[in-house]
């Protein structure tokens, strides 16, 4: 009898155990699908030069880092300084304006200075829904192969640069 | 100067509850009785501080002191009197100042309606009530202080969040918080009896009335949460599964489940271990749900600014409670007394086998709730838990119940037989079936829900008029009203809050099978004809209320060229937070809801044309009718004689 | 300071989602299909309503997605298998029955069943027991 007296207590015990484990974790971040496969193909006109084209296709080969960003996501502003100095790092970084004004786009390029080597278009937000993209800024890295390696949901804290994604730079390079 | 005033009264009230808590405890291990006598004083004096502080608080809304943080940040000057006197349970701090004055309201009820009850058990159970109130004063003073203050007052305040300026959140949270915390009353009494080693007809009978008011409680504001979600979301859901919504169900399905139990304890003594393990569980589960919504380890609606140490703070005091309950349930847990003897088919083995449905439901919804968590702790990545799944399998486990439920009221006490069950019952079934296949005839759809639903709904129904046949001529003499009068409250509002299930049914079932909805695009003066009703728009009134400014759509409805009504569905701009609200509009009648909500205005050369999106709603108003009658089916209960919280009890 | 940007954050998207996109109604078929896929998934973006009720513009874009991809002549399977591919398991509020939700799925029937036995035997052993004595 005691030891079936125990039963609810114990079953608390695993409950509370999950409820400790959850009050560290973010119920909001979605993981992506996404990280492990090969980085869905795209073509997208050039911010400021419809003409030419920036496709993944482009970058086979190398590692590099799509940075999907808006003028009108005040998150973005957050990580626009550390992506300016991320130049320093063998990390080609390209950005994607995610269904932005193009003239928007390019004033706040002029204005604070621009990361990226070229930045691409996704004017009706088509390439962001293949990307699985929910809330700019994301950032994905590519690896040599066109596998996606790691995705950044919300802006890049130095703490991730440092503990993740030049951990995983480094290793992608050797 | 004055916040402070509230800010020293909730210290000193965590002094004089820790001396409720800890005097009679003492008391209770020395069997010293002077001990006791500090319970009751304490109790009053504790409560008394605390709802200083709330009206303190209160006040400070009233007189839009900015110079709180809390009120800068949740109230506005503009924001109409009544919002902001409501305001006070807007945000975190002042909803868990909030939650402890329930709690001391609660407290004070006691000390004045359970004056009859033994004092050494008495004092115990004020004892276990002070040491809840200790937890959740520390959890105030050292994380969520109300009263902080600004440095800096800002010239107004950042406003209470639209959604929340209702008339819903006047009444919503206080009903819900009566019952929520109204079950730590339950809780004390099955704490108190373990401690104190009585636990018997006696104890189950005291128990009841207090359980039953809590259960009432959470029954009417769970079902006012519903109807406000209703108009306020702008798309006529009233139920959503989310993870708070859930954190309010579980307690009441446990409590529904209590009340039937405490009914087998008193009534024969028996399962008294399993009554007390479910006094536990209804307000354990209370505080579950109220660490789910201040925590934020779950999405939700109603999640408050999540603050990890607030977190932490409750995880560790639900550890000690409820761990602390359910270890002393272990070790005391009664091991003898089997009660009176009751047959396998009795009235009694009928509510025990809807306490096992219940509970089982119970976990369901626990389960579903949690199980995003659990997957996510476990490293196996994110799901997501809703509708889809709750609908399936919470309801599936819910059918055998009420089908039990239709026959457990007519069931005698100690003995039932088959065949006399389904003598009085088959024509209650047949006429279920036939009604359950009819109202689809004409309602012109039918499907395995909607069947399932409405059988179900007749089913309870018949149910409640063979109960009462059968009692009636039982009694040969009297009139009508005589022998009506003459079964008295308890079962009379048993048979009323059985019947309020059924009308709840039947609303849901109606609505979920045939509601309509129809996305329009309608220029000034157009006229579209939706499900036979004619709707004209005729533009859009710019409106001026005095936070928000509106755009409120014209529609006028006629049927068959007779005028029904007129439809004004808003689009509001909240000044204070630049945030647009959709206001619905809703005709309501008992049969069934047209609701309108007012889209866009389309861009380009089409001027003056919306997209409007349109409902009807069969029986939807059904819903929250039936939670009425389950409410007053309790309160009934309430006023029966056996209950009476005053009755001497040697 | 994280409380500003978080209002920051959301009049972005009040703002964002006031200005451009609309849902573009297709066929009636379409749109009746689209409205039961709909009420199953989860809007990323506010996450706590379905993609059938949210205004926000991802909701839209993938609404119209979505009606494209039926107009394509997807099953409902696919469009849902669509979805979780970019999004994951999360997007779906209807959880798949595999071995990780085994325990969701059936859980709550097999304690039903064991929660009634356990009454049963309790109640005979009890009757047993009482009728022994007199």
């Amino acid at each position: 009898m005691r030891l079936k007296a125990l039963i609810p207590f114990v079953l608390f015990i695993i409950l509370i155990a999950f409820l400790g484990k959850g009050l560290f974790l973010n119920p909001r971040e979605v993981p992506s699908p996404l990280v492990g496969k090969p980085a869905p193909n795209f073509t997208a006109p050039i911010l400021g030069d419809a003409t030419k084209t920036f496709s993944n296709a482009d970058m086979k080969g190398k590692v590099w880092m799509l940075n999907i960003w808006a003028s009108w996501c005040a998150a973005c502003r957050d990580e626009h300084s550390l992506l300016l100095e991320m130049r320093k790092y063998d990390l080609p970084l390209y950005g994607m304006a995610y269904k932005d004004v193009e003239q928007d786009a390019i004033d706040v390029l002029a204005k604070m200075g621009n990361p990226y080597i070229v930045t691409a278009t996704d004017q009706d937000g088509r390439i962001g829904i293949d990307y699985g993209v929910y809330g700019v800024p994301e950032t994905y890295l590519i690896d040599q192969s066109g596998i996606i390696r790691y995705k950044q949901i919300g802006p890049i804290t130095p703490m991730d640069l440092r503990e993740k994604i030049l951990p995983l730079l480094k290793e992608l390079n050797s | 100067m004055i916040p402070d005033i509230g800010h020293y009264a909730l210290m000193i009230a965590l002094i004089v509850a820790t001396l409720q808590a800890v005097l009679p405890l003492a008391g209770l291990s020395s069997n010293n009785k002077k001990l006791f006598a500090f319970a009751t004083p304490m109790a009053r004096l504790q409560s008394l501080l605390i709802i200083i502080a709330f009206i303190i608080l209160d006040y400070s809304f009233y007189i839009n002191d900015f110079s709180i943080l809390y009120v800068a940040n949740t109230s506005n000057s503009n924001l109409p009197i009544i919002f902001r006197l409501a305001a006070i349970w807007g945000g975190h701090e002042g909803s868990i100042l909030f939650w402890v004055t329930i709690l001391a309201v609660w407290t004070l009820a006691v000390t004045f309606f359970a004056k009859e009850l033994p004092l050494r058990f008495r004092s115990t159970l004020i004892a276990v009530m002070g040491l809840i109130t200790v937890g959740f004063l520390l959890f105030i003073l050292m994380t969520s202080n109300p009263f902080e203050r600004l440095a800096f007052i800002p010239i107004d305040g950042r406003d209470l969040n639209p959604l929340l300026q209702d008339p819903g959140m006047v009444f919503h949270p206080p009903l819900l918080y009566m019952g929520y915390v109204g079950f730590s009353v339950a809780f004390a009494f099955a704490i108190a009896a373990l401690l104190d080693g009585r636990l018997d007809v006696t104890w189950a009978r005291w128990t009841r009335p207090w359980t039953t008011a809590a259960w009432v409680f959470l029954t009417l504001g769970i079902a006012l949460g519903s109807r406000w979600a209703y108009y306020e979301l702008g798309w006529g859901g009233w139920w959503f599964w989310d993870a708070v919504e859930n954190a309010s169900f579980m307690p009441w399905l446990i409590g529904t489940a209590l009340i039937h139990s405490l009914a087998v304890t008193e009534k024969r003594d028996a399962f008294k271990s399993w009554t007390v393990l479910l006094s536990i569980c209804a307000f354990s589960l209370s505080l579950l749900g109220t660490f789910i919504v201040r925590s934020g380890v779950l999405t939700s609606v109603h999640a408050f600014a999540t603050d990890p140490s607030r977190g932490l703070f409750i995880l560790v005091f639900l550890a000690l409670v409820i761990g602390g309950a359910l270890l002393l349930f272990a070790l005391r847990a009664p091991t003898i007394g089997l009660g009176e003897k009751f047959d396998l088919l009795s009235r009694e083995s009928l509510l025990l086998s809807n306490n096992v449905v219940l509970f089982t439901a119970t976990g369901a919804v626990l389960l579903g709730t949690l199980y995003p968590l659990v997957i996510d702790a476990m490293g196996l990545g994110k799901i997501s838990v809703g509708p889809p799944y709750f609908d399936v399998v919470f309801v599936a486990i819910m059918v055998p119940g009420i089908f039990l439920m239709g026959v457990g009221p007519i069931a005698r006490w100690k003995k039932a037989t088959v065949p006399e069950l389904a003598g009085k019952l088959k024509w209650a079934l047949a006429i279920s079936i036939v009604s359950a296949l009819l109202v689809p005839s004409v309602m012109g759809k039918l499907s395995l829900m909607i069947f399932v639903g409405l059988l179900m709904a007749f089913w309870v129904m018949s149910s409640v008029w063979v109960s009462v046949n059968t009692r009636l001529q039982a009694i040969p003499t009297g009139t009508l009203r005589e022998k009506i009068s003459s079964f008295g409250p308890a079962f009379n509002g048993m048979l009323l809050a059985h019947f309020g299930l059924a009308v709840f049914i039947v609303g849901v079932t109606m609505v979920k099978g045939y509601e309509q909805e129809s996305d329009l695009v309608m220029k000034k003066g157009e006229t579209k004809l939706i499900n036979g009703y004619a709707f004209r728009f005729e533009g859009i009134k710019p409106l001026r209320g005095a936070n928000y400014v509106a755009k409120q759509g014209q529609f006028y409805v006629s049927k068959d060229g007779q005028p029904v009504t007129l439809l004004t569905p808003e689009k509001r701009l909240y000044l204070a937070q630049r945030a647009v609200m959709t206001e619905a509009s809703i005709s309501v009648n008992p049969v069934r809801d047209i609701y309108v909500s007012l889209g866009e205005e389309l861009e380009g050369e089409q001027k003056d044309t919306w997209s409007v999106r349109v409902y009807f709603k069969p029986f939807v108003q059904w819903i929250w009718l039936g939670c009425l009658l389950m409410g007053f089916g309790g309160i009934l209960t309430m006023v029966d004689k056996r209950y009476r919280l005053t009755k001497v009890v040697k | 300071m994280m409380k500003l940007r978080y209002v920051l954050l959301t009049l972005v998207v009040t703002f964002s989602s006031l200005s451009v996109a609309t849902d573009k109604p297709s066929t009636a078929a379409t749109e009746v299909r689209l409205k039961r896929l709909s009420t199953e998934l989860r809007c990323l973006v506010c996450q706590n309503s379905t993609l059938a009720d949210s205004d926000a513009e991802l909701a839209q874009d993938l609404r119209n997605e979505i009606r494209t991809l039926i107009d394509g002549g997807k099953t409902d399977e696919e469009v849902v298998a669509f979805l979780v591919a970019r999004y994951g398991d999360f997007v779906t509020f209807r959880p798949p029955v595999n071995a990780n939700t085994a325990l969701l799925w059936f859980g709550p029937f097999i304690m039903l069943f064991i929660g009634a036995l356990v009454l049963i035997l309790m109640l005979k052993k009890r009757s047993a027991v009482l009728g022994a004595e007199p």
